[in-house]
C-alpha cells in the first residue's frame, strides 16, 4: 500500500467510527448538521475539492463531479426537509472512497504482479578485471567479453558457452519446463536461468540487442497498442457520464414541470424534492469505472498470462484479431517441420542407387552451399561432414528459390532443383522417390541428385487438430518444395490445402489470394520468420515462430512465439478466447446492472444506498474478473 | 521519432481523458497513455522540438488531472 491508500484507509476508519459515535449520541438541531458536516468532509474533500477544480477548469463532467453533486444535494435535501437524515450523503461517499481504494489496491497488485511475471531483466553480469570477479551493468559488457554465470544466476546477455556445462531453464523465455543442456559451443540465450554448473560464456550480442531486451521491449509495448474495446470504452466514458448528467437534469425538473403544466397541478402539490432525490441516484450510478478499469486490465492480464507461456502477442487489438482466425495458413519448413533434412538417398543420371561416386556429388553439393544459410545447405554440409576447404571454391553465385552455382577445383557445378538445371542447360532426371531433390550438374553435365527428408514435428499433427478445435476452418500450407513432397506432408498432418513449388515472392500473393477468397474471418500466417517477414506482416495476424531468430520477423509480426511448438498455435487462439469472454463478461454485466439501477432509480425504486452498491459492487466483480485472465495455463 | 515517457497516473479514466488531449497539442503525432504499464509513448511531427513539446503536453496533462506526473 502507498502512501496515499494508507491516508485513505485512515480517513475510511476515523468516518466509520465518528458515523457510529454520532448515530448513538444522537445529537439535534444545528449541531447534529456541523457534526455530520464534519464527518463528511474528512470522507469526501478530495472529491469536492477535484470536482471544484474540474469547473474552473472548464472540465466538467467527471466520476468526481458526478459523487459532489449527488452527496451535496443529498445533504441539502435533508436540510430542507428538516429530515436531520444526513448518514446518506456520508454513506454514499464512504462507499465510494472504499470502492475506490480496493480498485486502486488491487488494480496496483495485479499490475505489479503482472508486470514481474513479464520481468525477466538481468541485474547483473559476472566478469573478470584485473584476475578478480566483479558485477557489472549488463548494458556495459561488450560484445566478446567472457562472462561467468553462477547457477541460479540469470543469464545476462546472449552468448556462446567456451566452458563447463549446465543446464538451462528457458521457461521464462519459451514456456518450456523442460531444462536444456548446454556445453562448450552451445549458444545460450539472456533471460534463461543456470541450474546447475558455472558456465563460461563469450558474449556475442550487446545488451539492447540480446533476447532479453527484445522481449521487454516486446512486452512493454504491447500495452499501448489497444484493442477495439479499450477504444471503444474509452470514447463510451466520454460521451456517456455528460449524458448521464443531463438525464439527471431532467429527471429531476421535466415530470413535475409536467404535472404543473399539463396536469394543472398546484406548485405546491408537486414534489420536487422525490425527483431531485430520484436524480440524484441517477447520478451516483452513472460513474463509468467498472468499465474504464477492467477492460485494459482484462487485456494486460491476458498478455502478461500468454506471455508466460512462451506466446508474446503485441497488444490487445491483435488479442482481440486472434479470436476471429478461420484460416491458418502455414509455412511448411521451420513450421510443421523442424527445417533440419535428412539425406535418404543419391541417385546417379538414370535413378539408380549411387555407391561409388555418391562421396563425391555429396562433396560438390556441400562445397557449393558452404556459404548459404538455408537449411537444406547447412543439412547437406551436416551430412558431408567433414571441414569444407574453402580455397577450393570461387565464384559463388545464389540464383534465389533455384539454387546456387560455383566453381569448385576450376570446375563448373550447378546444384539447385530443376529450374536451375534447365537454366544450366541440363535435363535432370526424374527420381521415383519422394522428397527434396537436390540436383548436382558439372561442367553442364548431369552428376546426379541427392534426395532430402524433412523431420516432421513430433507434435504437428496433434497441433493442426488443435486448431480445428478452436475454430479454425481452413489450414492451408505454402511451400517452396516440391508438388509431390508437399501433398505427402500435407496429408500426414491433415492440412486442407497446399500451394507447393512457390518462390520466397509467390507466399505473399498466394497469402493475398487466400485472404481475397475468404474475407470473413481472420487469416493467421505462421512462419518462421527466415526469409518471410514481407508475408507475416502481410496477413491479418503474423505468427513468428522460434521465437528470437530473425529482427526482422520479431519487428514484422504480430505475435512471437518464443519456442517453436506448433501446439502454441492454438493454444494462442484459446488465451485470446478466454481473454476477450471475460472483457465482455464485464462490459454486459457493468451495462445491464447499471441500466437496471437507472429505470429503477428513475421510478422511485432503487435509492441512493442500492446505487452506490451496485457502482462499488459492480466494479469490484469486474476487476476481480478482470485478473482471471492470467490464469492461462490450462487454458 | 518516437519516445516512451515513465508517467503516474491514478486512474484508469484520467489517463483516457489525459490521452484524447494531448492528442491535441501540436508537434505530437499520435500519443498512447497506459494505465497499467504506467507509460506514455509519444510519436512527434517531424522536425518538432522535443522539449517545446513536452513542455506544453505536461502543461496540458496538467490541466486535466493535476496528479498527472512525467518522470
Amino acid at each position: 500500500m502507498n502512501r496515499k491508500q494508507r491516508i485513505m484507509v485512515g480517513r475510511i476508519a476515523l468516518t466509520v467510527l465518528m458515523t457510529a459515535a454520532l448515530h448513538f449520541l444522537a445529537p439535534t438541531g444545528w449541531l447534529r448538521l456541523a457534526l455530520y458536516l464534519i464527518v463528511y468532509f474528512i470522507i469526501g474533500y478530495d472529491i469536492l475539492g477535484k470536482a471544484g477544480r474540474g469547473i474552473l477548469r472548464g472540465q466538467v463532467f467527471d466520476e468526481n463531479f458526478l459523487m459532489a453533486v449527488a452527496t451535496v444535494g443529498a445533504f441539502s435535501l435533508a436540510l430542507y426537509q428538516r429530515s436531520g437524515d444526513y448518514l446518506e450523503a456520508i454513506a454514499v461517499m464512504l462507499f465510494y472512497q472504499v470502492g475506490e481504494l480496493f480498485q486502486s489496491y488491487a488494480v496496483g497488485k495485479s499490475r505489479r504482479n503482472i508486470a514481474a511475471l513479464m520481468d525477466i531483466r538481468p541485474d547483473y553480469a559476472n566478469v573478470y578485471q584485473e584476475g578478480k570477479l566483479v558485477r557489472v551493468d549488463p548494458e556495459e559488457v561488450p560484445v566478446g567479453q567472457i562472462i561467468v554465470v553462477q547457477p541460479g544466476e540469470r543469464m545476462p546477455l546472449d552468448g556462446v558457452v567456451v566452458e563447463g556445462f549446465s543446464s538451462l531453464n528457458t521457461s521464462a523465455l519459451t514456456g518450456e519446463s523442460l531444462p536444456r543442456e548446454v556445453k562448450a559451443g552451445n549458444e545460450v540465450l539472456s533471460g534463461s536461468i543456470n541450474m546447475t554448473g558455472v558456465l563460461k560464456v563469450r558474449t556475442t550480442k550487446p545488451f539492447g540487442e540480446s533476447t532479453v531486451a527484445k522481449v521487454l521491449e516486446l512486452v512493454e509495448d504491447s500495452a499501448s497498442r489497444k484493442s477495439r474495446s479499450e477504444n471503444f470504452i474509452s470514447r463510451f466514458a466520454r460521451v456517456y457520464t455528460p449524458v448521464v448528467c443531463y438525464a439527471a437534469l431532467a429527471l429531476a425538473l421535466l415530470p413535475p414541470l409536467f404535472l404543473i403544466f399539463f396536469q394543472d397541478a398546484a406548485w405546491s402539490a408537486v414534489t420536487f424534492e422525490t425527483w431531485i432525490y430520484r436524480a440524484l441516484t441517477f447520478l451516483v450510478i452513472s460513474c463509468p469505472c467498472a468499465l474504464v478499469i477492467s477492460i485494459p486490465l482484462s487485456f494486460f492480464a491476458g498478455i502478461g498470462g500468454a506471455s508466460r507461456e512462451g506466446i508474446l502477442v503485441k497488444g490487445g487489438n491483435i488479442l482481440e484479431a486472434l479470436t476471429k482466425v478461420r484460416t491458418v495458413v502455414f509455412d511448411k519448413t521451420g513450421t510443421l517441420t523442424l527445417g533440419v533434412f535428412e539425406v535418404n538417398a543419391m541417385h546417379d543420371g538414370s535413378d539408380n542407387d549411387m555407391h561409388a561416386g555418391a562421396e563425391q556429388l555429396l562433396e560438390w553439393a556441400a562445397m557449393v552451399e558452404c556459404s548459404s544459410s538455408h537449411p537444406i545447405a547447412k543439412s547437406l554440409l551436416k551430412a558431408y561432414g567433414k571441414e569444407v576447404d574453402h580455397s577450393r571454391i570461387t565464384d559463388i553465385q545464389e540464383v534465389g528459390g533455384k539454387g546456387i552455382t560455383a566453381r569448385v577445383d576450376g570446375r563448373q557445378i550447378a546444384v539447385g532443383n530443376e529450374t536451375l538445371m534447365r537454366d544450366a542447360g541440363v535435363e535432370p532426371c526424374h527420381c521415383r522417390t519422394v522428397g527434396t531433390l537436390i540436383h548436382v550438374a558439372v561442367d553442364s553435365r548431369y552428376a546426379g541428385h541427392i534426395v532430402l527428408g524433412d523431420v516432421m514435428k513430433p507434435m504437428a499433427k496433434e497441433a493442426v487438430a488443435r486448431l480445428r478445435e478452436a475454430g479454425v476452418t481452413r489450414t492451408v500450407m505454402l511451400t517452396g518444395d516440391a508438388k509431390a513432397v508437399a501433398e505427402q506432408v500435407a496429408a500426414e498432418f491433415g492440412v486442407d490445402e497446399v500451394y507447393s513449388e512457390l518462390l520466397p515472392a509467390d507466399k505473399v500473393t498466394h497469402l493475398e489470394r487466400i485472404m481475397q477468397a475468404y474475407p470473413e474471418g481472420k487469416v493467421a500466417f505462421v512462419g518462421d520468420g527466415i526469409n518471410d517477414a514481407p508475408v507475416l506482416s502481410r496477413a491479418d495476424i503474423g505468427i513468428a515462430m522460434g521465437g528470437m531468430g530473425s529482427d526482422a520477423a520479431i519487428e514484422a509480426a504480430d505475435v512471437v512465439l518464443m519456442d517453436d511448438e506448433p501446439l502454441k498455435i492454438s493454444k494462442a487462439i484459446r488465451i485470446s478466447r478466454k481473454c476477450i469472454g471475460i472483457v465482455w463478461q464485464n462490459i454486459i454485466l457493468a451495462l445491464g446492472v447499471k441500466g437496471a439501477c437507472l429505470v429503477l432509480g428513475a421510478f422511485g425504486i432503487a435509492n441512493m444506498w442500492i446505487a452506490v452498491f451496485a457502482d462499488v459492487g459492480v466494479m469490484i466483480l469486474a476487476v476481480l474478473n478482470a485478473i482471471r485472465a492470467i490464469y492461462v495455463r490450462k487454458v | 521519432m518516437e519516445k516512451s515517457f515513465k508517467i503516474e497516473v491514478d486512474c484508469a479514466n484520467c489517463a483516457n481523458l489525459v490521452e484524447h488531449a494531448v492528442a491535441k497539442v501540436a508537434g505530437v503525432k499520435s500519443v498512447s497513455i497506459s494505465f497499467m504499464t504506467q507509460k506514455m509513448k509519444i510519436a512527434f511531427e517531424e522536425g518538432a522540438e522535443i522539449g517545446q513539446v513536452m513542455k506544453e503536453v505536461e502543461k496540458t496533462a496538467k490541466k486535466i488531472e493535476p496528479d498527472f506526473e512525467i518522470l
